[in-house]
């Protein structure tokens, strides 16, 4: 492993300036399963990737609910993920309580970073071992950003964190121009493009393993009953059914051809290993 | 609501100084004789005053008026304070009631919209969100006993949508096209009312500007606490304007007729 | 550098034994990693400016700031750890809200930056935290006119005419030391901080990166804000025309 004498705890700097609890803390993130996120001018969406320990057991929960106008979908620590979720949530009903605002997607996500930050200076207690991508909608529109254990926070027209992330990445750097002016079909496709990118070889999307989110006016696809806010939803099992129709086999993309083939060049190159290192 | 200042907030005695006029130290229930009189005491009155605030809705956006009077009791104590103030690019609040609160209140206010600008996001605090935040600070204060003595105007204009509210030291919060506060809720309300109320969306400015001086006026000659000089403040889309104080004209010829008052000896 | 292994340079509580700090010096290391930030003194104003280095083509452009706002008046640019700015930028507005509760008047800077030196300095003491990995350039216009700060992982902090931190500060200070700051207006200054940041990325050879720049001077009436965008645009192309014609 990479052992060394500077990577025992978060107040120790290496003398290359590095802090190396913080950069396996990172890699904590890569251990959990994929999620994806991407924006349009009109909507964020989310999409994960559930793992299940066995025939027995349910599928993890990948998503959570802010508000009306925040979602995120997270790779990493479960537990870690539900105390800043908790978190999140405050600082959102704070905001509608004593303005009576949704609170700007920034600020919340900056929130969560700065509390993150703490945890990579002092002694005692370890970074979180969490990523989150937070979609939102707010008074500028729609947002995307990642969060991650470092305590850093950025704003992403396409993002993609967790294990062999790193394919989805590549899908989403090759069609992102393409992705400010979709339809919320379209959007919804290529993130399930991306994710699929993710997977192993022998696995595939289905309605068991995927969880999508969304923030926007009401997609054809799903049920009634979606509030005309547009707030945020999570749909799994049979409401995901009718996007993973509209996904378009590998190697059959008509729009750009040689996409397919370097994106499952990818995903074969990282198809072996449990973890794809970034960066 | 009590146009008196001095007597919000307490029980009513018509029998002893109805009117509310004793000087302070002879006001009755000034000395709270109950079983916890001798424990912790907060505010109990408010020191210096200011009267009514008056605001309405007309087509460009929100025009709000007070006088410059702040009292001390029945003495005209200091006679150009500023009782209308402007909060971040989008709002201005008005006072009546005690003036130390009120310059407490612009303190925390200011501190919150520097706050906001330091963020420099994009994201700003409009007159609706401002008014939510005074109406939980003014509530929770008065759960803790500890009330900020003040009935507040706060009037607005963001994003093409004008915006008036009210909130108090009880943290009741309403809202009107017309509203005003203290003595000018019985005087000029009614007369805002029958100038305005339709006519929001058709009213100018020079029109607005002559309600507000009638009422002003009206409230001069019958409010024993204000004063012939007040500002006006419009906020609009192209932003927040507040006058220097300005004087207003007044006739008192006819009270030569008054028995009492003018030259008669009987 | 033999501090390696010795054992000495684990802690920021411990001095090695020719009366060292390891650690801090460490801290350092992270801020010289970064992209440059410089700020300008010049005779009406302040200018700030940031390399900030690009590590995704799928970012937000314009989006994701290095240049913070601490209070109207007070401009503050890192280099280093992005978080720890974060970090130290929430406790500069602390301060100043601070002061200005107790005095009801703007921070005036020096102020500012030595109750942040403070709070610098008490992360080098420890072993239970570790310093800062970041430079603060620090701008303001107070009633004292224009001033600016830089402080240090190990809470020094000096005030300058021109300041450079991160990766690219020596040519970047050498190009400061060639203008004449006292007499350059601060439209004039954003021209010479887009060129430097230009300049000193043109060197490096490094991954794409977007030029952030701020102003406080009479035309923002002595308010920290964004430099106008047409004023950037302008001042990056000219910035582009100079590195043609350099050397």
């Amino acid at each position: 492993m990479f052992r060394n004498t500077y990577d025992s705890d978060n107040t120790v700097f290496s003398p290359q300036g590095r802090l190396h609890q913080v950069e396996y803390a990172l890699e904590a993130v890569k251990q959990g399963s994929a999620a994806v996120g991407l924006r349009s001018k009109t909507h964020a969406v989310l999409l994960a990737l559930k793992r299940s320990t066995g025939e027995l057991a349910s599928y993890q929960q990948k998503m959570f609910r802010i508000d009306d106008h925040v979602g995120i979908a997270i790779a990493g620590l479960t537990s870690d993920a539900r105390v800043l979720s908790n978190f999140m949530r405050q600082q959102a009903l704070s905001s509608r309580m004593l303005f009576s605002r949704a609170v700007p997607v920034n600020r919340l996500v900056n929130a969560i970073a700065d509390k993150a930050q703490v945890n990579t200076q002092e002694y005692g207690r370890r970074p979180y071992g969490v990523g989150f991508l937070v979609i939102g909608h707010d008074e500028s529109g729609p947002h995307l950003y990642e969060f991650s254990p470092s305590g850093n926070s950025y704003e992403y027209y396409a993002m993609s964190i967790g294990a062999r992330s790193q394919s989805a990445k590549t899908y989403l750097e090759k069609h992102y121009e393409e992705f400010a002016d979709a339809s919320l079909e379209d959007l919804v496709r290529h993130g399930l493009h991306a994710l699929r990118e993710t997977l192993q070889q022998d696995k595939e999307l289905n309605v068991n393993n995927t969880s999508i989110g969304l923030i926007g006016p009401r997609s054809e696809h799903e049920k009634k009953g979606v509030q005309p806010t547009g707030a945020f939803r999570i749909l799994e099992n049979d409401d995901v059914e009718p996007f993973l129709q509209t996904m378009i086999a590998k190697g059959s993309e008509p729009a750009a051809p040689a996409a397919p083939a370097t994106g499952s060049g990818g995903a074969s190159a990282s198809g072996s290993g449990d973890v794809q290192m970034s960066e | 609501m009590d146009h008196f200042p001095t007597n919000w907030g307490r029980p009513r005695n018509d029998a002893y100084d109805a009117y509310g006029t004793f000087p302070l130290p002879h006001r009755p229930n000034n000395n709270t004789k109950d079983a916890f009189a001798s424990a912790v005491q907060r505010t109990q009155q408010p020191i210096v005053t200011g009267t009514s605030v008056l605001a309405l809705k007309y087509k460009d956006g929100i025009m709000m008026a007070a006088d410059t009077l702040a009292s001390y009791g029945s003495l005209a104590r200091f006679k150009d304070i500023q009782r209308l103030h402007p909060i971040g690019n989008y709002t201005v609040i008005g006072a009546g009631g005690d003036m130390s609160d009120f310059q407490y209140i612009q303190k925390f206010l200011q501190e919150l919209i520097i706050d906001e600008f330091t963020s420099q996001d994009g994201h700003d605090l409009g007159p609706a969100q401002i008014h939510e935040y005074l109406s939980q600070v003014m509530y929770s204060r008065r759960s803790k006993l500890n009330p900020l003595w003040n009935s507040l105007l706060v009037g607005g204009f963001k994003d093409g949508k004008s915006f008036l509210a009210y909130v108090d030291l009880l943290g009741t919060t309403y809202s009107a096209s017309t509203l005003a506060t203290g003595y000018g809720a019985y005087i000029a309300q009614p007369l805002l009312r029958k100038e305005v109320e339709g006519k929001e969306d058709t009213l100018t400015e020079e029109e607005a500007a002559r309600i507000m001086e009638t009422c002003i006026r009206v409230l001069y000659y019958r409010d024993a606490r204000s004063i012939d000089k007040y500002q006006l403040a419009t906020i609009t889309a192209d932003g927040i304007k507040i006058t220097d104080s300005r004087p207003i004209s007044t006739s008192w010829s006819f009270a030569e007729g008054i028995r009492g008052y003018g030259a008669q000896t009987q | 550098m033999t501090s390696i292994g010795t054992g000495y340079d684990l802690s920021a509580s411990t001095y090695s034994p020719d009366g060292r700090i390891f650690q801090v010096e460490y801290a350092t290391k992270a801020v010289e990693n970064s992209g440059t930030a410089i700020g300008l003194k010049v005779k009406d104003g302040i200018v700030l400016a940031v390399e900030k280095l690009i590590h995704s083509k799928l970012l937000v452009p314009e989006a994701n700031r290095r240049i913070q706002t601490i209070d109207r008046h007070i401009g503050l640019a890192t280099a280093g750890l992005l978080a720890d700015g974060r970090h130290i930028a929430n406790r500069a507005r602390d301060e100043a809200v601070n002061y200005r509760d107790a005095y009801d008047a703007p921070t005036p800077l020096k102020i500012l930056a030595d109750r942040l030196g403070l709070y610098v300095q008490a992360y080098t003491l420890y072993s239970s935290v570790r310093p800062f990995g970041i430079s603060t350039i620090l701008g303001a216009v107070d009633k004292d006119g224009p001033s600016l700060y830089v402080v240090e992982p190990s809470g020094v902090f000096f005030g300058y005419n021109g300041a450079a931190v991160g990766k690219g500060r020596q040519l970047a200070k050498t190009e400061l030391e060639k203008l004449n700051l006292q007499e350059l207006t601060i439209r004039e200054a954003v021209y010479e901080a887009a060129r430097i940041i230009y300049l000193v990325h043109e060197d490096a050879k490094e991954k794409e990166f977007e030029l952030e720049l701020s102003w406080i001077g009479q035309e923002t009436k002595g308010v920290h804000l964004q430099v106008p965008k047409d004023l950037q645009r302008d001042a990056e192309a000219k910035a582009k025309a100079a590195l043609e014609t350099f050397e």
